[in-house]
């Protein structure tokens, strides 16, 4: 027996014992999301207390423009809902529209990051300014980051879609709705980064 | 159900190597990966137990004569994160955890091994990277806490290689954590229902509950630190507008959770080993469910008396005492079930059992110095002295250390197939319980007489007091080596244990020893009373 071919006993043997038991992957994504997630509760907790206790010197004060943050906020929304169009073609069998949906989404996810850039370039402050502006960076691009992350593994799987050779079909669609979570997620930070930075 | 694969045919054997190779690979067996924490960890141990009697050498005398200043703060700073994050971590949660989980819910491995694998082969370069920073321009030297602005003003390369091991240490205490909860939550036997788990499953998914939801905010607050180590934004810094009290805050946040991430296991382990050594059934098992539970609620919510001389407004004292003094209640409920426990019981004097005894002995003093610290009053009086050093030993060299030597007394047989020595065994336990209580008993006078923690000198007027405590932990060292002789003659020369030497009924025990390579040949047992000694035992 070869090496390739044990290994491949195992994945099967694997999936054997998996099917006595729920896809507990997903439950998995689901736990470190909520983790992540306390990561950026930390953040808020910080930024809401700074808010709250350490008050900035005169002249210190910015107001942040709304247009791109708002932009940015449409994008993300409309790119969920992209992203839910691809599952639906792709447990449909139509991986093309899956695949096309899919750099859709991926391309809104890249005009996001450049507005996110484009304000960067254009805000009034910049990193060590004071405290609000070193927590607004630390902030979004932390988040920005995750942005990043997302759109790489968009792309991948959008290429994991194709029709001869790609791993995900409508029976193998984990990989697919792990990004798909974890997108949702993204986007769910996003809208609480934007309510407590911009709005409140 | 069936789960029908034949051992010889598949895994990891063909694709590892054999022998004691496998324990440098990357493997995915979650047994070689309990046993890789675990001699990991415990070479940390003596790392930082090394670093700890040179503590206690410079504590000898009132000067510091020793070591220059700088290198003893850099000393107990490396001391502290190596026993917290390199060998009470790991050990307690993966060592065991991954050797014993499994087991207990019936399965093969964990719900994840790649990851599994992952998160140990985190620790070794991050713990190396920790103790060559003291080659770089000194390691940290801010202590465990790392506390600004003493974190941001000390030299900066030793801090930020201490923040960028941590933060490797913290992500693989949460994938382990995620594993635990997807495998105790998900992966159980068919027909294996939550409360027939053995109590460690209940304590390790409690305890990666917290890890989950606490480790991530230390991170983020680390990585705010390093901003303001690197690229010189305040977040910390008071000069440039920042507050460190918000630093104490997110720490806290994290390392109060962390001494249940300490504690709650061995509390776990304890409830597995005295029923196997008293003969009787864990008393109290629901009341023991729900007291953990209990206190991974409460431990999330009391970490601000840690801070009370942090200018803590009265209304955050308050709430936070109360808080604190209700844990006592859970606490006390299963320090009185471990009793109950014995109560009666068929007891054997061996090493397991003599360490689990210290522990409750231990641990009991522990929690008392630790309800009161909780009041404000006393608290402020003695914070930052020995008071909180002999306390937070108590805790987790007295409860948590104690523990792990006991489970390696009671597992020894599972791992190898052979019994350790008795006699050594029992030597150890004598020589650590004297040394641990002569050690750290006197210190609660130290601090109550106002000796400082983190100072190299001291009032001269404390000095024989402190050279007891020095002796107490030269006796602690020497300890050790009764333990490390045992186990090298006995994993070679030891007697052969038979599958189930102390006749337990908890599931790791019902397969061979050691265990085969997917734990048990042909279908995982159901045990539905793990503690069911009186009942099932007349035969």
């Amino acid at each position: 027996m070869t090496t390739l071919d044990s290994s491949k006993e195992i994945q099967k043997n694997n999936s054997e014992v998996n099917e006595n038991h729920d896809d507990f992957r997903m439950f998995g994504l689901i736990t470190f999301l909520i983790a992540d997630g306390m990561t950026f509760a930390g953040f808020f907790a910080a930024y809401l207390t700074y808010k709250a206790v350490n008050p900035l010197p005169d002249g210190a004060i910015y107001e942040l423009e709304l247009p791109i943050p708002t932009l940015n906020t449409v994008l993300l929304l409309v790119s969920s809902a992209t992203f839910h169009k691809a599952g639906k073609a792709l447990l449909k069998d139509k991986n093309i529209n899956a695949q096309k949906w899919l750099f859709f989404t991926a391309f809104l996810g890249i005009i996001f990051l450049i507005c996110q850039l484009f304000e960067y370039f254009h805000l009034p402050f910049g990193l060590t300014d004071n405290l609000f502006a070193s927590t607004f960076y630390a902030l979004t691009g932390f988040h920005g980051l995750h942005v990043t992350l997302g759109t790489l593994m968009i792309l991948i799987i959008a290429w994991q879609t194709r029709i001869k050779g790609g791993r995900i079909t409508s029976q193998n669609v984990f990989p697919f709705e792990a990004v798909e979570l974890y997108w949702h997620f993204v986007d769910g930070i996003w809208v609480i980064l934007f309510i407590i930075l911009y709005l409140l | 159900m069936t789960i029908s694969i034949d051992p010889q045919k598949t895994n990891n054997e063909s694709l590892q190597p054999k022998g004691w190779l496998r324990y440098f690979s990357f493997s995915l067996d979650h047994k070689v990966i309990g046993i890789q924490y675990l001699v990991c960890g415990f070479i940390f141990y003596l790392v930082g137990g090394t670093l700890a009697s040179a503590i206690r050498i410079e504590l000898a005398s009132p000067m510091s004569d020793f070591m220059p200043r700088d290198v003893y703060n850099q000393v107990l700073t490396l001391h502290g994160t190596i026993m917290i994050f390199l060998w009470i971590v790991p050990v307690v949660n993966g060592a065991f955890g991954n050797y014993l989980i499994p087991f207990y819910v019936g399965a093969r491995d964990m719900a994840f091994p790649r990851l599994n694998a992952v998160a140990f082969w985190l620790i070794p370069p991050s713990g190396l990277m920790l103790v060559a920073s003291y080659f770089v321009e000194g390691a940290a030297q801010a202590g465990w806490t790392a506390y600004p602005p003493l974190s941001i003003t000390t030299p900066h390369s030793g801090q930020i290689i201490w923040i960028l091991s941590v933060l490797l240490l913290g992500g693989s205490s949460i994938f382990g954590g995620i594993n635990f909860i997807a495998t105790i939550i998900k992966l159980r036997r068919p027909g294996l229902k939550l409360m027939q788990l053995p109590m460690y499953c209940w304590a390790m998914l409690g305890t990666s509950l917290l890890v989950v939801l606490s480790t991530p905010v230390l991170a983020g607050t680390l990585i705010l630190l390093s901003f303001d180590i690197i690229a010189n934004t305040g977040f910390f810094n008071p000069v440039l507008g920042g507050n460190v009290v918000v630093y104490q805050h997110l720490f806290w946040f994290y390392s109060h959770p962390a001494v249940y991430i300490m504690v709650l296991p061995a509390f776990g382990l304890v409830s597995e080993i005295l029923p196997v050594h008293a003969r009787k059934p864990l008393f109290g098992y629901t009341t023991m469910v729900f007291s953990i539970m209990g206190i991974v609620v409460l431990g999330l919510v009391v970490w601000a008396h840690h801070m009370f001389t942090s200018g803590t407004p009265p209304w955050m004292r308050l709430f936070f005492t109360i808080a604190t003094a209700f844990i006592a209640v859970p606490t006390g409920i299963k320090f009185f079930n471990w009793v109950a426990t014995l109560w009666g019981g068929k007891i054997s004097i061996n090493s397991a059992m003599l360490f689990s005894c210290g522990f409750i002995i231990n641990f009991v003093f522990g929690g008392i110095t630790g309800v009161a610290l909780a009041q404000v009053p006393f608290d402020i009086h003695v914070h930052d002295t020995y008071f909180v050093v002999a306390h937070f030993h108590y805790i987790v060299y007295g409860g948590t250390v104690f523990i792990i030597f006991s489970s390696i007394y009671h597992w020894f047989p599972k791992v190898t197939g052979k019994m350790l020595n008795e006699k050594l065994g029992i030597l150890h336990f004598v020589i650590t319980f004297i040394g641990f209580n002569l050690c750290f008993a006197p210190q609660h006078w130290l601090g109550l007489n106002g000796m400082p923690r983190r100072v190299a000198e001291y009032d001269p007027q404390f000095q024989f007091v402190n050279q007891i405590s020095s002796l107490g932990a030269l006796l602690m060292a020497i300890s050790t080596i009764p333990f490390l002789i045992n186990i090298f003659f006995s994993i070679r020369g030891g007697k052969d244990s038979g599958d189930n030497p102390w006749n337990a009924l908890t599931p790791e025990w019902l397969t061979s020893s050691p265990p085969p390579v997917e734990n048990w040949e042909g279908e995982a047992p159901l045990v539905e009373e793990p503690y069911g000694y009186g009942k099932q035992f007349s035969d």
